[in-house]
């Protein structure tokens, strides 16, 4: 099995809430990632799913230490780098690289490929100036863009066109993760295959470890090795793939399974579907117990009594379910 | 008669930029009761096809060039304003994409709810927000009593898209129009957001005009599929045969490129290229510099959409020769 190359150990990130304006008052905490642990091994790709709010962006800014941990600790080959100082994790961001959501967004309007794509080269000294327009024109033809365009500007692309060059960008510094965060959900659903087959064949190429955030399924598991479900800030469901969206065990991953409409009517008509009642809840002030307990068809007294540990299922899966032997 | 016949609608932009031929001509038709769903990629004319139908296109710099869309006798697009008014909120209503933007953040649930109601029916306030009540509870709002006075920012985005439905729907109109209501959803809340939409056609009786990106949601909602590619019609069948015999070389590549119909870990399907740029004159049919299966004809002829078999038309030249 290859090494771990980032290891998260009960990593908390909560946001104060403040009340009033002169004399502010603390007013509780949104407990947005609330004691993740997991490890990327080198060259995997981890799918991490659940629904808008559950943390997962979250967790991936605290994986780059764009948001101070609460708690817990964030190890890349072996550094941690909750405490580190601003320098020590500056330099670590150099093997730590992240793609968003939105290309439209996360892109300089004012800035022409060619600045996006050298800045980083400049800020980290990584080559000599005379050779960054080379450098440049190598990394533009990784992403499958012609160097031609490098003095053009992002409006002049389209959005999958776009996101290679965000793709680029984070390839610039020969990172060794890659923190995609939604990269595809705001493409079509062609353009979505093609920056998905570029992302794959990357990482194979370049040995990336990846962690690839998404709420659709059926992107995650085709690209991912292993997928972590969240929910609440919590991980509920951890396991190879496959496993976790062909036989989804925790009651959360099951209706998150069965909500993803199937492209074949005689199957959508005919499937059994469990549709959950309501919005996830509040992260400000979350239900005693299980998080999930509130919409969970299975729930049961107990299930309100403790907050339930990820335990081992099987050889590759863990499940943070108490009723789990029992449905 | 059908519910709505569309012939030969054509909504051009006229920007700076040149003319952008956003709906080059689309013939439909829908039946009452009927579910069509409209599919393509962003930029193919779905949403304008529905916008020019509703009156909803900016004019300037859109046009609607030329076309009829008979609404149960009413051509909707050369009828009088007031003609217009007594159709569209209470005959034909809309729903959109983001709850979040299509709601007045400034007032109160209430107050948006039974405008429709005001306007079109001969109702007391009093009346009205009973009705108002009544649509909440319809579409599962609990403690709606309460919640009716609320403003939209006290709900989520799930809840929004219900409150949309109820006023879309408190008129009990014939025709729902829904554009892509749930993708800016969790796939949890679109599964609640479709099953109410269902269960609302249901009660109702009503068509529904589905505009989506997503082939999975229309599976299980539509009756019949449009496709469309660069401003046209480029395949229609009902839902079945598009998902099992897609003719036209774009559905199948549609179709190809979703990744959970494809095998874990292969490199998936993708169409090469970009859509066209429809401020260009194309030549032939629009979706060829991108089709594995192009000749020189299809560079040359533009290809008329027409029927395949009973019911299924589709508009490729090699298809309807039988060449592939």
């Amino acid at each position: 099995m290859p090494e771990p190359i980032l290891e998260l150990k009960d990593v908390r990130t909560h946001f104060p809430l403040h009340r009033g304006f002169l004399f502010k008052r603390p007013a509780g905490t949104v407990k947005a990632v609330d004691g993740v642990s997991l490890t990327l091994r080198s060259g995997e790709v981890l799918g991490l799913v659940g629904e808008s709010g559950c943390g997962k962006s979250t967790l991936a800014r605290t994986i780059m230490q764009l948001v101070p941990t609460t708690g817990g600790a964030v190890v890349l080959e072996g550094r941690n780098l909750t405490q580190g100082s601003a320098e020590a994790v500056r330099r670590t961001r150099r093997d730590m690289q992240m793609v968003f959501q939105d290309p439209y967004a996360s892109l300089n309007p004012r800035m022409t490929v060619f600045a996006t794509l050298a800045e980083p080269l400049l800020v980290h000294r990584v080559c000599p100036p005379r050779e960054v327009a080379d450098r440049v024109a190598r990394l533009m033809e990784t992403v499958g863009l012609a160097p031609r365009f490098m003095q053009k500007y992002p409006h002049e692309f389209s959005g999958g066109q776009r996101q290679r060059i965000a793709i680029a960008r984070a390839l610039a510094l020969e990172p060794k993760v890659i923190i995609a965060d939604e990269p595809v959900s705001a493409l079509d659903v062609s353009i979505q295959a093609q920056i998905l087959n570029l992302l794959a064949g990357l990482g194979r190429k370049m040995n990336l470890s990846l962690i690839f955030i998404a709420h659709d399924l059926s992107v995650v598991k085709h690209i991912s090795d292993r997928v972590a479900v969240m929910y609440l800030g919590k991980i509920v469901e951890l396991g190879s793939a496959v496993d976790v969206i062909e036989r989804p065990r925790h009651p959360y991953t099951r209706a998150l399974v069965s909500a993803i409409p199937v492209p074949n009517p005689d199957i959508e008509r005919t499937r059994q579907r469990i549709v959950l009642p309501g919005d996830p809840p509040s992260p400000i002030n979350p239900p005693v117990g299980c998080a999930f307990h509130p919409r969970c068809p299975y729930a049961q007294e107990k299930c309100k009594a403790a907050v339930p540990p990820l335990i081992p299922d099987g050889p590759t899966r863990e499940v943070a379910c108490v009723r789990l032997g029992e449905i | 008669m059908s519910l709505l016949t569309v012939k030969d609608l054509r909504t051009y932009f006229h920007t700076r930029n040149g003319v952008y031929r956003a709906v080059d001509g689309v013939d439909f038709h829908l039946e009452r009761g009927e579910t069509l769903g409209i599919v393509g990629e962003s930029g193919s004319g779905k949403s304008v096809t529905c916008y020019s139908l509703m009156g909803l296109v900016p004019q300037p710099p859109g046009r609607i060039e030329s076309g009829t869309a008979f609404f149960d006798g009413t051509d909707l697009l050369h009828c009088t304003p007031r003609e217009a008014r007594a159709i569209r909120g209470r005959r034909v209503a809309m729903i959109f994409q983001d709850p979040m933007t299509s709601l007045n953040p400034y007032l109160r649930i209430s107050e948006q709810l039974i405008e429709p109601l005001l306007i079109h029916e001969r109702i007391s306030r009093a009346a009205a927000l009973k009705r108002g009540l009544e649509a909440l509870e319809a579409v599962g709002i609990n403690d709606a009593a309460r919640r009716i006075h609320y403003y939209p920012h006290e709900f989520s985005g799930g809840m929004r898209q219900r409150v949309m439905i109820a006023m879309a729907l408190i008129t009990k109109p014939e025709l729902l129009i829904a554009d892509e209501p749930t993708t800016a959803l969790d796939v949890t809340v679109q599964a609640q957001i479709l099953d109410l939409i269902r269960k609302m056609q249901r009660d109702l009786g009503m068509a529904v005009i589905f505009i989506t990106h997503d082939l999975g949601v229309v599976s299980g909602l539509c009756d019949r599929v449009l496709v469309m590619y660069a401003g046209r019609i480029v395949e229609s069948s009902d839902t079945r045969t598009l998902f099992h015999e897609p003719k036209h070389p774009y559905t199948r590549a549609l179709q190809r490129s979703i990744p959970s119909l494809q095998p874990k870990g292969s490199e998936l399907f993708t169409i090469r290229g970009l859509p066209p740029d429809v401020s260009k004159p194309i030549a032939g049919c629009s979706f060829a510099p991108r089709c594995d299966f192009a000749v020189d004809r299809c560079r040359a002829v533009d290809p008329p959409l027409a029927e395949w078999k009973p019911g299924h038309l589709q508009a490729c030249l090699r298809v309807q020769a039988g060449e592939i």
